[in-house]
């Protein structure tokens, strides 16, 4: 049956010729995901992919938060599809869910209520003379790291496996609520059980983690985190999470949620502080990956290219266990070679790390 | 005396054949499967007094064998009309009248995927729990006795989102009854009734419905179940809302029993569109009227016995049975 459900939901990923929009929060907290997933498609798969700097945010968060009408984010969409027109592509793949569960919500309203549609038009030729035609096929940029899971495999150069004991690793996978809650048919998998990042793990080795909380929201909830008196909610919500994923002692989470990657792995130093508890081996906390990081570990990308020394929870013990050599004395060394500075070692790290890791530059 | 012809062989196809046999009509009653009893036949034992189906059944069936009523097995019907039914060998029989009696079919669980139902080994449906008090074993996928049993009701009840929206019911006394039976079976186990209203609309269910608060101590929560999952100890964790309390619940239960509820056949929309007769929003044929004419159609000709209309209980249905055979009577004469 779960193998039914994935296969009842599919939906048509394009195999080539991208237009890429980028997500507003992910460039903040993991910056070398958006990079990586260029790289993977451009150099490791050699698929044309436009990443433009025209476009814009797609608003969703001002949308989510009542600040941003609905007239107003449509034209917004509009514009981000004029783009793609105008650059000659027609597969838009973006790279947030919160983005993408607009631009699905708002696909989906012009089909039901087509003056909508021509009152967008309206209003963004009014605005910018620009004319646009809907995208052709729309995805996540997980769907299309989904797409090519098993070209991944086959360019890997390590497997989601204990490299000692040639174990799989056990894996949370964890999906944002904008990418099928709303539309279930527009994730693979569907919204229950979603095979988008589960279909990414086992090809690359992994074994997926299900355990009771797995559908639970993050507690990101744009209300949740932007009115700073409802921040418990968001962090009791990852508690939930994490209490509920604890006993199944997972090596990493892998979500394709700017918001889950981040609130899953930041909540942890959170709750460590407020009540003491950590998660993971020792207590050092769960690296929390996203999936182009996942992908580019699979692929032998450096783990400080790819952008993990961004992360709360340490992932060298993860980095360990999987094999991956890397250079301590390189973490914290932007492009070019410039110090980008070092957190304070927090409650919720290794504590090994300043004796292991901390070289002195 | 003219031929009526019966279109489905379940209990209110039988009963309206044997009334209609006995006002002297010549009857032929056709049955797509190769059993006579639709879907009692996968029933245990009825409420609200926990007879026997197959004792219900089998008299049925015992006066239809001894009737000379034309019986034909596996025969799918792909038209109709008043005065001829079209077989899918292409047989076409001639008639005066005919009674439809396709009854209804059972929601898939599989559709409220938040359940888990074909996934998760203990999540079960109303009808798979029915057949294992026929085959007098009930215990879990592993052989060990359910500790903790929840039911829940309306599922595919009441619900738009899968376009389910009318109520069942008999899924509400099927769920106490089955609790109670449940309850008799492990006397130690917590039996749980997630509900958003109880229907007890029939002669001796609010006092089942009584007694299986009082004497068997099983539990009504007013909520809805939102999700299943497993445990690490091979449990299913449930969630809900007790709205009587405002309170969000979480529990682990052996065992999930999702009462599923009465959907239209998909196939009424064809043999309605073909035969040029209405149905009702929900799918179910729609009768001419809901009070003096609810076993007739809009055309003459055309009736309807039992569940082809709407979800009914078994008495219910037999008494449509009984009823329709009038009213061809009176068309016919």
């Amino acid at each position: 049956m779960r193998a039914k459900s994935w296969s009842d939901y599919q939906k048509d990923i394009a195999d080539d010729r991208y237009y890429y929009a980028r997500s507003c929060i992910r460039q903040n907290f993991f910056p070398g995901s958006e990079k990586a997933f260029l790289e993977i498609l451009q150099r490791d798969l050699g698929k044309d992919i436009f990443d433009d700097p025209a476009h814009s945010s797609c608003t969703g968060i001002g949308y989510h938060s009542d600040v941003v009408p609905l007239e107003t984010i449509m034209t917004v969409v509009a514009r981000q599809f004029a783009l793609m027109s105008e650059a000659g592509y027609e597969n838009f793949v973006t790279s947030c869910i919160t983005s993408f569960g607009i631009y699905t919500e708002i696909l989906s309203t012009w089909e039901e209520f087509p003056e909508t549609e021509e009152r967008t038009r309206e209003n963004l030729f009014k605005a910018t003379g620009r004319e646009f035609a809907k995208p052709k096929s729309l995805a996540h940029t997980s769907d299309v790291i989904f797409h090519f899971r098993e070209e991944i495999a086959a360019r890997a150069k390590r497997r989601l496996v204990d490299s000692m004991t040639g174990e799989p690793l056990k894996v949370v996978e964890h999906i944002g609520c904008h990418y099928a809650k709303i539309f279930p048919k527009s994730g693979i998998g569907g919204s229950e059980f979603p095979y988008v990042l589960a279909g990414m793990i086992e090809s690359w080795g992994g074994e997926c983690v299900d355990y009771p909380e797995r559908r639970h929201c993050c507690g990101f909830g744009f209300r949740n985190y932007l009115v700073q008196a409802n921040r418990g909610y968001s962090v009791a919500n990852s508690q939930k999470k994490l209490e509920s994923m604890a006993p199944y002692h997972p090596d990493f989470i892998v979500a394709n949620c700017p918001g889950c990657s981040m609130f899953l792995d930041k909540w942890q130093y959170t709750i460590a502080e407020m009540n003491g508890r950590t998660y993971g081996a020792n207590g050092y906390g769960i690296p929390v990956l996203t999936y182009e990081e996942m992908a580019g570990l699979v692929l032998g990308y450096d783990p400080w290219e790819l952008g993990m020394q961004m992360h709360q929870v340490n992932v060298e013990p993860l980095l360990d266990r999987l094999g991956v050599e890397y250079d301590p004395s390189t973490k914290y060394l932007g492009r070019n070679g410039k110090f980008i500075g070092k957190p304070a070692s927090a409650v919720v790290n290794c504590p090994s790390q300043e004796f292991i890791y901390d070289i002195k530059l | 005396m003219e031929r009526v012809i019966v279109i489905g062989g379940g209990v209110a196809g039988m009963k309206a054949a044997l009334d209609l046999r006995r006002r002297g009509f010549e009857v032929t009653l056709l049955e797509k499967s190769r059993h006579l009893g639709g879907k009692v036949r996968k029933w245990h034992c009825l409420f609200p007094t926990f007879t026997s189906a197959a004792e219900v059944l089998g008299g049925l069936k015992a006066e239809v064998a001894d009737s000379d009523i034309e019986v034909r097995l596996e025969a799918e019907v792909v038209s109709f009309d008043n005065r001829s039914v079209t077989l899918a060998s292409g047989e076409k029989l001639a008639c005066g009248a005919v009674v439809l009696a396709t009854g209804f079919t059972l929601f898939d669980a599989r559709v409220k995927e938040e359940y888990g139902y074909g996934i998760y080994d203990n999540v079960i449906t109303s009808a798979d729990l029915e057949e294992m008090f026929r085959n007098g074993r009930v215990a879990l996928r592993n052989g060990e006795r359910p500790r903790r049993v929840a039911f829940l009701h309306c599922v595919g009840s009441r619900d738009e989102k899968v376009c389910q929206r009318h109520c069942s019911k008999v899924c509400c006394v099927t769920g106490v009854k089955q609790a109670i039976e449940v309850k008799k079976l492990f006397p130690e186990a917590d039996v749980f009734n997630f509900y958003m209203d109880i229907r007890m609309f029939g002669p001796g269910y609010e006092e089942m419905y009584r007694e299986a608060q009082l004497s068997h101590n099983i539990h009504f929560v007013r909520g809805r179940i939102s999700e299943a999952s497993p445990t690490i100890d091979g449990r299913l964790q449930i969630k809900a809302e007790d709205t009587l309390t405002g309170r969000p619940l979480k529990m682990s239960v052996d065992m999930l029993v999702l009462l599923v509820g009465m959907r239209s056949n998909d196939d009424n929309v064809h043999l309605a569109e073909q035969a040029g007769v209405p149905l009702a929003p929900n799918g179910f044929f729609a009768p001419k009227d809901m009070f003096a004419g609810n076993v007739c159609s809009p055309r003459k000709g055309v009736f309807y016995a039992g569940a082809i209309t709407a979800p009914k209980s078994i008495g219910e249905v037999l008494n449509e049975g009984s009823a329709v055979a009038d009213a061809v009577t009176e068309y016919l004469s």
